[in-house]
């Protein structure tokens, strides 16, 4: 089977201090992988690199198109990458206000990618998005709503709504419930939980929080000042870690 | 005013108009930018129109000026006079005499013929500048053809007023490429904008962007299938010469709110009121 | 009754008729002479060249008569006329450092090779009416002593020599032209330079203090502010050498800001550059202040967001003639845009009041 994102020797340095550090790996279709580390451990620098965020140093991120099949997405022109950003990837930023367009409605939010490939009927495109708000638990009376007069939670799911409404092949995750209340956290990945099984998401999801991963992942990388110092299952992993930082990540989180 | 060259600007800089003109008429409805030079009138007030006129007119050439529809008003008759003055072509106010129309914020009622020239003054060449204040960015949008933005606009505008709620400078797409701001023209004349026999020129001085529509060319108005793209005027006929397919000025005659509407295009009415139409005394 | 705006031609010629003799005003009252403008209100012909971008004081005096003393008309009228003229080529470039300065101070060193030379300024007069002025404007001749000979050196070179100073390379690439090519971002520092020497005085202004107040602070300290004459020269292709074709009066502004430094570079103070035609110094200081904040980027500073360090937002809006033209053109006749809102809102008004009868039958 041909990986989804294939991703080799991803190096990224600032001056020089080292970002990541020649990290590679595969993702297969209906997958999710987390990335695991605490800050500064080039997680979010990595996530980045192969969201085409940032331009990695060195490195190929290969991800399996529609049309053309696998492809080096970094040396891809800039009209191809932006397109793939509005159709088969989707990116959930830790704080919904950079993922959101603060001033348009709820439903404008949700229908700004169906309309951005090409999607021309009012009515379709409301039907869609207030489709979307229900499965992302927001009450269809607020689809004329701006997200400012949402609640924090609120806002995260309609970031998730804006990312998923066109079906998105890949999605990658930022810190998806940082940032929130606990009780709050508690509902979100129970939400996410349920849209990865129901609509067999590949996905990226960078978290310093075990919990997280354990709910969502597959497998799981740990991550510790731009390397990666293990990979596994995630359950593996979690329950039997073999690098001593991985052990330390563990027992901090069973303490807490 | 002698000491002056043909129609004000020196042959260097009329050059670097012509070329970017010609780009434009290349790429329909792209945005070239070009290094505007400051008139003797202010920016805001034409400039872009009067350079562009400048650079394409010649000495043979029928010049006519019209803002907001009319010849008369105090700008149109100023930059008429001005070329009058620094290119001494003969002008005209009528529509199909006239080998070079400037325009403000209105397309001639009566259909343009090949071989005339329609100059547009532009204020805001942009039209992703309300959603997007940076040239920066809204360049990148255009090349990237990113223009899902512009239709979320006129989502909102459908979710709260029910409607499209944008009545001029409606935008439009350009051959499917490029989507270009008309110029403040009431959306009444977007249909004349496509497949026009004459050129079409935009000059956005302050701005310094020239952009245009060869003859002939595709001109679609954004729009969503179910919320199509109307055209629509005060639902009147003109008060002076009955016309019913132009677009009115709204005049208020009374004290008492007493209100009339008369065609914005003056020579259009003029014209047809000279072959005998009057208005219905009904109306 | 058709009552619209008809006849516009002689509206035009009667209001200009109506605008010259307000010009003139009273005419009881002696008329201006271009030379007392530009000897007696010399500071307003200074903005009105640096503004209008021509070194012409008898043209900017002019300007200023015929727009009644409003200075952005007399920048308007300078900048259009200048459309017009011929290009002959362009003047080596000027040396500051050659400067017969009747003004220079320094706020960071108290004495200097050269010394600090007061000069005609403001600073220290006590800014109470001087009623005599109403009646006699005679003076007494102001004591004077023979210039200074010899080169002025730059108060940044003495700190460059200690290497405190960001180097400042020499750099023979030519600088972009502002008024031959359309403004495009991102512009670079010497094309942001041009367009600040032209900007607006009151803008950049506003700017300069915003900085001071803590939107994008660089925390500046006035170098070196000098104030005279320095030769033009040009270089003549038949001769083969370049000739001194005049002198114009400049003001130049470096201000000395503090930077941090970073891993690779040591602490070293930087550079805010002010040059502007004529006796301008608020406006040369407020140059270098804004010229210091637009180079967060070079400097590896972080964007704290601050207007001044925007630079399309700065370099878009600081022409006052690009402003004002599009201002006031809101005067201009809009009646075709208005009339279609005018019907948009009606008829969101009319389906508005519809659905509101239509709920309350229900």
């Amino acid at each position: 089977m041909t990986p989804l994102l294939s991703v080799q020797g991803i190096t990224k340095r600032y001056g020089t201090h080292i970002g990541c550090a020649d990290v590679s790996f595969d993702l297969y279709p209906g997958e999710v992988m987390g990335i695991v580390g605490e800050s500064g451990s080039g997680k979010s620098t990595l996530l980045n690199c192969m969201a085409g965020h940032l331009t990695p140093d060195a490195g190929q991120v290969v991800f399996d198109t529609r049309t053309d099949g696998p492809h080096d997405t970094i040396t891809m022109s800039e009209p191809e990458r932006r397109m793939l950003g509005r159709t088969d990837w989707a990116f959930v930023h830790q704080h919904a206000r950079d993922g959101l367009r603060i001033g348009v409605s709820a439903g404008g939010n949700v229908g700004e990618r169906l309309m951005a490939v090409g999607e021309r009927n009012y009515g379709d495109i409301r039907e869609k998005a207030t489709d979307w708000l229900g499965r992302v638990e927001i009450d269809a009376s607020r689809v004329d709503d701006r997200p400012t007069t949402f609640s924090g939670g609120m806002q995260q799911r309609l970031q998730i709504a804006r990312n998923l409404v066109t079906g998105p092949r890949l999605v990658f995750m930022d810190e998806p419930t940082g940032g929130l209340d606990v009780s709050v956290q508690a509902r979100l990945l129970d939400l996410l939980r349920g849209l990865v099984r129901d609509m067999g998401l590949s996905a990226i999801i960078v978290t310093h929080d075990l919990a997280v991963v354990r709910l969502l992942a597959d497998r799981l990388m740990v991550m510790k000042t731009g390397r990666v110092v293990e990979a596994g299952l995630t359950d593996q992993v979690l329950d039997d870690p073999q690098h001593a930082y991985s052990q330390l990540l563990v027992s901090s989180v069973l303490q807490v | 005013m002698t000491e002056y060259n043909f129609a004000y600007l020196d042959e260097q800089t009329k050059r670097m108009i012509r070329r970017a003109i010609l780009k434009g008429l290349a790429i329909p409805g792209y945005q070239v930018p070009f290094a505007s030079r400051e008139m003797p009138m202010p920016y805001g007030w034409g400039t872009g129109g009067v350079q562009v006129s400048a650079a394409v007119l010649t000495p043979k050439d029928t010049f006519k000026v019209i803002d907001q529809g009319a010849d008369d008003t105090t700008n149109a008759v100023s930059i008429r006079t001005f070329f009058q003055r620094t290119a001494g072509v003969a002008t005209t106010t009528t529509t199909s005499d006239a080998t070079v129309i400037q325009t403000r914020h209105r397309i001639p009622e009566e259909p343009l013929h090949e071989g005339q020239i329609l100059v547009y003054q532009v204020p805001i060449p942009e039209p992703l500048r309300f959603l997007e204040p940076r040239e920066s960015e809204t360049r990148k949008m255009h090349s990237l053809e990113e223009y899902g933005l512009m239709h979320v606009k006129l989502y909102e505008d459908i979710s709260r007023h029910g409607h499209i709620a944008t009545s001029y400078a409606y935008p439009v797409k350009v051959e499917g490429r490029y989507v270009m701001d008309p110029s403040p023209i009431p959306k009444f004349d977007n249909p004349k904008l496509g497949d026009m026999a004459a050129i079409q020129l935009f000059g956005a001085g302050r701005e310094q962007r020239i952009y245009a529509l060869p003859p002939y060319t595709q001109v679609v108005s954004l729009d969503f299938e179910d919320h199509p793209f109307e055209a629509s005027k005060a639902d009147h006929p003109c008060g002076m010469c009955g016309a019913t397919d132009s677009y009115l000025d709204e005049l208020i005659i009374d004290d008492a709110g007493g209100r009339m509407f008369v065609c914005s295009d003056t020579d259009y009415c003029e014209v047809r009121q000279a072959a005998g139409h009057k208005r219905k005394d009904a109306a | 009754m058709y009552v619209a705006v008809k006849g516009g031609e002689r509206a035009i010629e009667n209001a200009h008729a109506w605008l010259a003799e307000e010009r003139r005003g009273n005419t009881d009252i002696a008329e201006l002479s271009i030379a007392q403008i530009r000897e007696q209100l010399s500071l307003a012909v200074n903005r009105v060249m640096a503004e209008g971008s021509l070194y012409d004081p008898d043209l900017a005096a002019l300007a200023i008569k015929q727009a009644r003393g409003d200075l952005i008309e007399a920048i308007f009228l300078i900048r259009a006329y200048r459309t017009t003229l011929p290009r002959f080529g362009a003047s080596e470039p000027l040396d500051t450092g050659i400067m017969a300065c009747d003004r220079r101070i320094s706020a960071t060193f108290k004495d200097l090779p050269g010394g600090q030379v007061l000069g005609p300024t403001f600073d220290y007069t006590h800014r109470l009416l001087n009623f005599k002025l109403a009646a006699d404007g005679e003076v007494t001749k102001a004591p004077s002593r023979d210039a200074e000979t010899g080169n002025v050196p730059h108060v940044t070179e003495f700190l460059n020599r200690e290497g405190l100073m960001e180097e400042a390379p020499h750099d023979d690439t030519p600088p972009p032209d502002l008024t031959r090519e359309p403004l495009e971002m991102p512009a670079d520092r010497a094309l942001r330079l041009q367009a600040l020497t032209r900007a607006d005085e009151g803008f950049t202004l506003g700017l300069a203090y915003s900085t001071q107040r803590g939107y994008g602070r660089n925390h500046a300290f006035v170098g070196e502010l000098r104030i005279g004459s320095v030769p033009v020269e040009m270089d003549i292709p038949e001769l083969g050498f370049a000739v001194e074709i005049g002198e114009v009066i400049l003001t130049e502004c470096e201000t000395v800001n503090q930077f941090t430094g970073s891993k690779t570079e040591p602490p070293q103070f930087t550079r805010g550059y002010g040059l502007v035609f004529g006796q301008t110094e608020r406006k040369a200081i407020s140059m270098a202040l804004v010229d210091r904040a637009l180079r967060w980027e070079e400097l590896g500073e972080d964007n704290v967001g601050a207007p001044a360090q925007d630079a399309e937002f700065v370099l878009y809006h600081a022409d006052n003639i690009q402003a004002t033209g599009f201002l006031e053109h809101i005067k201009l006749p809009h009646y075709v845009d208005f009339q279609s809102e005018l019907e948009l809102v009606r008829k969101l008004r009319r389906e508005a009041g519809a659905q509101q009868v239509q709920e309350a039958a229900e």
